[in-house]
């Protein structure tokens, strides 16, 4: 059981990342754990990481299924399709981000907060009035950096001052909603700068801007994640920490960069949500780490860390979305669909447990 | 009336889109004078002439599909829109309302939107976790040639919406200080108290503006003020520290009545009734503890729970396209403003029946 080996029993496996001059039997396991494809013998269909893909995939037909009884063409059709994606854009690219941190054995409670700072940062009058004498790249530049700023201090109270993650990212996650209610004066400031709204409500041949970023942040994490060194040594550092430092990686300074991706994620992400709403405030992003934890979690992303899936979480982004969206589609209220909600996660859950375990046992 | 029969037949959605066209090309028609050839063109919806006279606008007229968008109903006002909503569609048998889960994420309520838009509703009551984040999907529905009426919370840009159903929030602030001034008779020393909603809020500096405006006609000003955040719990916190800073109060308005279930708490756990107590939003509760006179609280101001039902209502003449029937003018209009009434135990038994239960 490849997948599982690079979750459970670690040394050997980063040994072999470090050293690709050994190529043991685990070196194998961790790179085909990596590319997230291919179940191998004896595990059964369902427990290779091709196999939990496919349970998501079945899982989001479903959905779809659904949708498209219950509401026939108005939820087969490319407007609502585009609705769905639209929706679950701004989501979609934080949880890329929150998949390595997972991955990588922490935790970031902070990515709403960081999403809000981003956007008024992004939005104040001063850096419009900047934008309007230069470019408006200067408030993308703005959001990117504040939100990859955020993501610095995080790492490196983890990294360095050694406090869990879980307390790190929730005192950003106060500080940093607080900081961006200081700087808005607690307002909703609105976007004047047409040069930016232009740009990010075009279309790239009939698919909004905001889905193909979300394409554009998919593919690249899972190059990343499944293609590079950086990816297996995420899973090396979530799998077990002491083990990774000892076969060479600097798990510290990777602990970092993995913050400061996913709070570069939340600045692209602010940005996204700037343009559709053409504001930023210190609401934005309110209770977004919950529905992003969730994504990542049911797309079969373990929380202990050492193991991960791209796919799984664009998957589990597309669920949540479809579904609120057949939901919406069929008059429902917030509290039956918390309900259901719920229970996806929990089922979810309970299903990768099983299934992890009959993976061990094999 | 009874020729639309097969009508009704088609009200799926794929006709409503023909019915805003047809009421589009009627307006047209109507002023060249031509309407009974322009309804005979559009098979889809011929009757949906102008014909309801004075008077009759409850009755049934055309079947309208009306989306409906609101926050989270995590504070009792705020279900009782919704839930007001609800009970004025039931009211109508040809309203069609479309009901989208009641959320505080302004993306997730820009997709409702989308949705709305995508289903080509007839028209979309819209009361916006924020105004001006919403104000861009409001645009898009406007130019899809789908009418929007913004309720409560106003967008940034005056052609995002056709109606405007809003409270009036200032008038709440001058209501109240209104009441103070009156209680006070003159005394230039009495102390007056002030514990507002959620600080951020426009609604709340409006409203204390207000306050503070009214009562410096009068030669008072506020000695001592708090904000909390429109719960119970909040409210408690709230005025148990205000109570311990001040010895002695001679007025008191709070805000928000939900919050003020937390204020009477406060209240009654520290024994202080040497002062009154007004109220703010209007709800049942309060009303009763008004009714009874056995609390502090003697009176409350009314921030109506009805504008969401208002603004469907609206939408409905709107797309019948009749008129408000008590108004001369034939539209109806731009921007409906409530007002907001002192609620007393003398008139309490006028507004008991609108008021919301928290």
């Amino acid at each position: 059981m490849s997948d599982q080996t690079s979750g459970t029993g670690k040394g050997p496996d980063v040994a072999a990342v470090e050293n690709p001059l050994a190529p043991s039997q685990d070196s194998i396991s961790v790179e085909r754990a990596a590319s997230g494809s291919e179940p191998t013998a004896g595990g059964g269909l369902m427990s290779g990481p091709f196999g939990r893909n496919l349970g998501l995939v079945l899982a989001l037909l479903l959905i779809c299924a659904a949708g498209v009884i219950t509401a026939g063409d108005r939820f087969a059709s490319i407007d609502n399709t585009l609705t769905i994606l639209r929706f679950a854009s701004t989501i979609g690219v934080v949880s890329i981000g929150m998949t390595f941190v997972i991955t990588g054995g922490g935790i970031d409670l902070s990515v709403g907060a960081i999403l809000a700072l981003s956007s008024v940062w992004a939005t104040t009058f001063a850096t419009q009035a900047m934008a309007q004498d230069t470019h408006w790249l200067v408030m993308v530049f703005a959001a990117l950096a504040v939100g990859a700023g955020c993501g610095l201090v995080n790492g490196l109270v983890i990294a360095y001052g050694k406090v869990v993650p879980f307390i790190t990212t929730l005192a950003m996650l106060a500080a940093a909603r607080g900081l961006a209610e200081i700087i808005s004066e607690r307002r909703t400031q609105i976007v004047t700068v047409d040069g930016f709204k232009d740009f990010f409500s075009t279309d790239v041949l009939g698919v909004p801007l905001l889905v193909v970023i979300f394409a554009v942040v998919s593919v690249a994490g899972w190059v990343l994640f499944n293609r590079t060194t950086f990816g297996r040594r995420t899973l090396a550092v979530g799998g077990n920490p002491e083990a990774a430092r000892l076969a060479g990686i600097n798990v510290n300074l990777h602990t970092v960069l993995l913050y400061v991706l996913v709070g570069f994620c939340c600045g692209l992400a602010a940005l996204m949500l700037v343009s559709r709403t053409t504001t930023g405030t210190s609401t934005h992003g309110f209770m977004m780490e919950l529905d992003v934890i969730a994504a990542v979690v049911i797309g079969g992303t373990l929380l202990t860390g050492g193991r991960g899936t791209i796919v799984g979480t664009v998957l589990g982004v597309l669920i949540f979305a479809t579904l609120g969206n057949v939901f919406t589609l069929n008059n429902q209220d917030t509290s039956t669909q918390a309900v259901a909600k719920g229970l996806i996660i929990v089922v979810a859950v309970l299903l990768q447990q099983r299934l992890a375990r009959r993976a061990s046992s094999t | 009336m009874r020729l639309r029969t097969p009508l009704r037949r088609h009200q799926s959605r794929r006709y409503s889109g023909l019915v805003v066209g047809a009421v589009a090309v009627l307006t047209l028609a109507a002023c060249t004078g031509s309407a009974e050839d322009a309804a005979n063109d559009d098979k889809g919806s011929s009757d949906a002439a102008p014909v309801a006279a004075a008077g009759s606008n409850d009755e049934e007229g055309d079947q309208v599909t009306i989306g409906f968008s609101a926050p989270a109903a995590d504070h009792g006002w705020m279900a009782a829109i919704t839930n007001n909503v609800r009970d004025l569609a039931d009211q109508y048998p040809d309203i069609d309302l479309q009901i989208a889960e009641g959320t505080n994420d302004v993306n997730l309520q820009i997709s409702q939107v989308e949705t709305f838009i995508n289903d080509k509703v007839d028209a979309i009551v819209l009361l916006p976790f924020d105004g001006a984040a919403m104000t861009p999907i409001a645009l898009k529905a406007m130019e899809a040639g789908i009418p929007v009426i913004n309720v409560d919370r106003e967008f940034d840009d005056a052609n995002a919406a056709r109606v405007t159903v809003l409270g009036d929030n200032y008038g709440m602030g001058v209501s109240a200080g209104q009441y103070v001034c009156e209680q006070a008779d003159g005394n230039k020393d009495a102390v007056v108290a002030e514990i507002a909603g959620i600080d951020s809020l426009p609604l709340t500096q409006d409203r204390s503006q207000g306050f503070e405006d009214a009562l410096s006609d009068c030669g008072l000003d506020v000695d001592a003020r708090q904000a909390a955040d429109f719960t119970v719990e909040s409210g408690e916190r709230v005025a148990a520290n205000l109570l311990q800073a001040e010895p002695k109060i001679d007025f008191l308005w709070n805000h928000d009545d939900d919050q003020g279930i937390g204020v009477l708490a406060a209240i009654e756990n520290a024994g202080r009734d040497e002062f009154t107590m007004i109220g703010g939003a209007g709800s049942a509760n309060a009303m009763r503890d008004i009714q009874d006179g056995n609390k502090v609280l003697k009176a409350t101001v009314i921030y109506p729970s009805t504008q969401g039902a208002d603004g469907v209502k609206l939408a409905r003449l709107l797309l019948q396209q009749k008129a408000m029937g008590d108004l001369v003018e034939v539209e109806v209009p731009r921007t409906v403003q409530l007002f907001a009434p002192v609620v007393t135990s003398d008139n309490v038994d006028q507004y008991l029946d609108t008021a919301f239960e928290s």
